[in-house]
């Protein structure tokens, strides 16, 4: 046998192959939220067509939620609108809805893997380029868009062509203050925002294994900003262990028999891919970006490249600084930063808290940064509280907000204001996607916790 | 939804020479609220179309009156970040068929095809004689035969073929979309469900 695991779980859920065309991919879970899908269920309602398979839909709220006081109605109407409209087409479908307020509400990605809906071996696909997440179990996740939504929402199939397969191996240790945010961040900036463009990415080698399940998600979640149509990871023991015994996986006699098979989840020794990167461990520096799209991160001792050193598309490059209100050659240590923002599918894990609070701990908030912490889930919200992060966060002068999206994206009222400057976990740093005219600086929850303790980009190893 | 056929287009372009315009530059995120798919078009490049207090910026492409046409040309990688079809759709509402660029990103030429909206990735050489040839004359006609699957700049012996696979470019042809076809072989997809655990 000579197969990739990508091969294989992508191989066992053709439905039908076209000749020159797409496959068509089975779905096994399919992960709704509000924004992707209104369009999806009114094309199912024009054709007269129900669901297929409500129950390997799942849908929550997210992306357009408040994240205060969200006991009170949704004061914006067309947010308001928009998580109606999909509270009532789950009603109407059998879907189950885990809507605002809900004790299982959350980002769609940190709950999906909470709740055991995310499994090894299994296809998932939401609305929603992040969906890569999933692969750290094992399974083949991708983000799509409407028109793809209402195709699995009908008939529980995908039309894709097969993508091609890469192998990106990261040997050696870790040196102290690098998490896995920067592992990718480091990945992205070596192989640019479109070097995996047309690519499944599989994650092997020793970092990786190393890593937790929260750390794999935050990996395979930033698989999509290499252009990667997803990420994913063999799944082994701590796989197993993370969720054995959640709402969705199985029981039993029937967990023996799927263990039987996730088992079998691995690359073989013989299988081919189509492109192969190998890095080392030890070179990977804590990481921050300096421009408006994620591959322009560096290692954050360094300074900002020159026009010069890159490869063409330099008019596009000055533009990019120019936004960002930086100089080539500029050091990133002690530029002035505004706002923190601690969430989202990449970082708004319990994990994340715990690095973040790591750093605070007997340290007070800068005066002049505005924090916002918030957590992917009720469930990861909980375990900040049950763990006594909270109280650590509060005497530090952070507050905690409530679950959602937040200023990943920025659809609710959570805007950096224009011009500011915000050190984010989050997973995009384009021109004001945290708001009109915002500038982010992406980073771990280890830097953006120097950062907002220090107010200025700090070396987070200086703090350790 | 089913759409417009399409067959050839012979117009002008609008020249974007940008690299990795992503979906957030398309149509960011606010506009996202909607649950039914009109009026995008009004937001497409919201922010680089308009200042904060919503007067045009007269220097942007599509604000400038001497570029028409259905096609946009776009520089490298374009249509990356989000999966939001909103994208597509703002594109297509604004009255483009077709977008060329030298590489586009995954999910957003998924998303066109599925619209109705032809991506058509050409060389980076090819795409810098597009951009040259709209500078010299802002009205230089495009010509995109999807039947033969070619590009050329009209009256120059500037062609270039591009990719589409058969299904896809039979699709756009006749304005077929992927779930009538899904819906034809659903006693198909219905055997494979029942094998399928949960």
């Amino acid at each position: 046998m000579n197969n990739t695991l990508f091969d294989k779980v992508w191989d066992s859920h053709v439905v039908h192959q076209i000749t020159g065309g797409p496959d068509v991919l089975f779905i096994d879970r399919h992960l709704v939220h509000e924004v992707t899908s209104p369009v999806a269920f009114l094309g199912l309602k024009n054709r007269g067509v129900k669901v297929m398979s409500p129950e390997r839909t799942f849908a929550t709220a997210d992306h357009n939620t408040p994240t205060i006081n969200q006991h009170l109605p949704v004061a914006d109407p067309l947010s308001a609108k928009q998580l109606k409209a999909l509270e009532e087409n789950a009603a109407a479908h059998g879907i189950s809805y885990w809507g605002l307020g809900h004790e299982k509400n959350g980002i769609v990605h940190v709950v999906g893997p909470e709740y055991g809906i995310t499994q090894p071996g299994a296809t998932i696909v939401c609305g929603d380029s992040h969906t890569s997440t999933h692969g750290a179990f094992g399974a083949i996740a991708f983000g799509i868009g409407t028109s793809e939504v209402e195709m699995v929402l009908s008939t529980q199939c995908i039309m894709q062509p097969k993508p091609k397969t890469m192998r990106i191996t990261v040997d050696g240790k870790l040196s102290k203050g690098v998490t896995p945010k920067d592992v990718a961040l480091f990945i992205i900036s070596q192989l640019s925002t479109s070097g995996a463009t047309g690519y499944f990415v599989e994650y092997a080698g020793e970092v990786f294994k190393s890593f937790s399940m929260e750390g794999r998600m935050t990996v395979c979640n930033l698989s999509i900003e290499m252009g990667a149509r997803g990420g994913i990871i063999a799944p082994d023991e701590k796989t197993f262990e993370y969720i054995k015994d959640r709402e969705f996986t199985p029981k039993g006699k029937a967990w023996d028999k799927a263990m039987n098979y996730w088992s079998t989840l691995e690359t073989d020794s013989d299988a081919t891919f189509d492109k192969e990167y190998i890095f080392e461990g030890s070179t990977i520096e804590p990481m921050i970006t300096y421009g408006t799209n994620p591959g322009m991160g560096m290692g954050i001792s360094g300074g900002i490249p020159k026009a010069e050193s890159l490869d063409g598309g330099v008019a596009t490059y000055k533009k990019s600084l120019d936004y960002m209100g930086y100089k080539e050659g500029d050091s990133m240590i002690g530029k002035k930063i505004d706002f923190v923002f601690l969430g989202s599918c990449t970082n708004g894990r319990i994990e994340d808290f715990r690095a973040f609070t790591e750093i605070i701990e007997g340290r007070k908030k800068a005066d002049h940064v505005t924090a916002w912490l918030v957590p992917g889930s009720h469930k990861v919200l909980k375990a900040i509280k049950d763990e006594g992060l909270l109280g650590i966060l509060e005497t530090a002068g952070f507050e905690l907000r409530e679950p959602g999206c937040s200023a990943c994206l920025a659809m609710n009222d959570d805007k950096v204001p224009s011009g500011k400057y915000a050190v984010s976990t989050s997973n995009r740093n384009f021109e004001g996607r945290q708001g009109p005219g915002s500038r982010t600086l992406l980073a771990s929850p280890t830097v953006a916790a120097a950062a907002a303790v220090m107010g200025v980009v700090t070396d987070p190893r200086t703090l350790i | 939804m089913a759409y417009d056929k399409f067959n050839t287009l012979k117009c002008s372009a609008v020249p974007l020479p940008i690299e990795n315009v992503d979906t957030d530059q398309i149509i960011p995120a606010r506009f996202l609220k909607a649950t039914e798919r009109v009026g995008f078009g009004d937001n497409l490049f919201r922010d680089w179309r308009y200042n904060q207090d919503n007067s045009p910026k007269n220097e942007f492409p599509l604000n400038d009156s001497k570029y028409t046409g259905s096609i946009l040309v776009g520089g490298k990688n374009f249509g990356s970040g989000s999966s939001r079809e909103h994208a597509a759709w703002a594109v297509y509402d604004y009255g483009f068929r077709c977008v060329v660029s030298s590489f586009f990103a995954d999910i957003f030429r998924n998303n066109c095809l599925n619209v109705g909206v032809l991506p058509v990735q050409v060389s980076a050489e090819f795409l810098k004689k597009i951009f040259t040839a709209i500078e010299n004359n802002s009205q230089s006609q495009l010509i995109v035969d999807l039947q033969s699957q070619t590009i050329s700049i009209e009256g120059t012996e500037y062609s270039e073929n591009f990719d589409i696979n058969s299904y896809k470019k039979e699709n756009m042809l006749n304005g077929f979309d992927d779930i009538d076809f899904l819906m034809n072989i659903k006693d198909q997809i219905g055997e494979f469900a029942k094998k399928t655990p949960l």
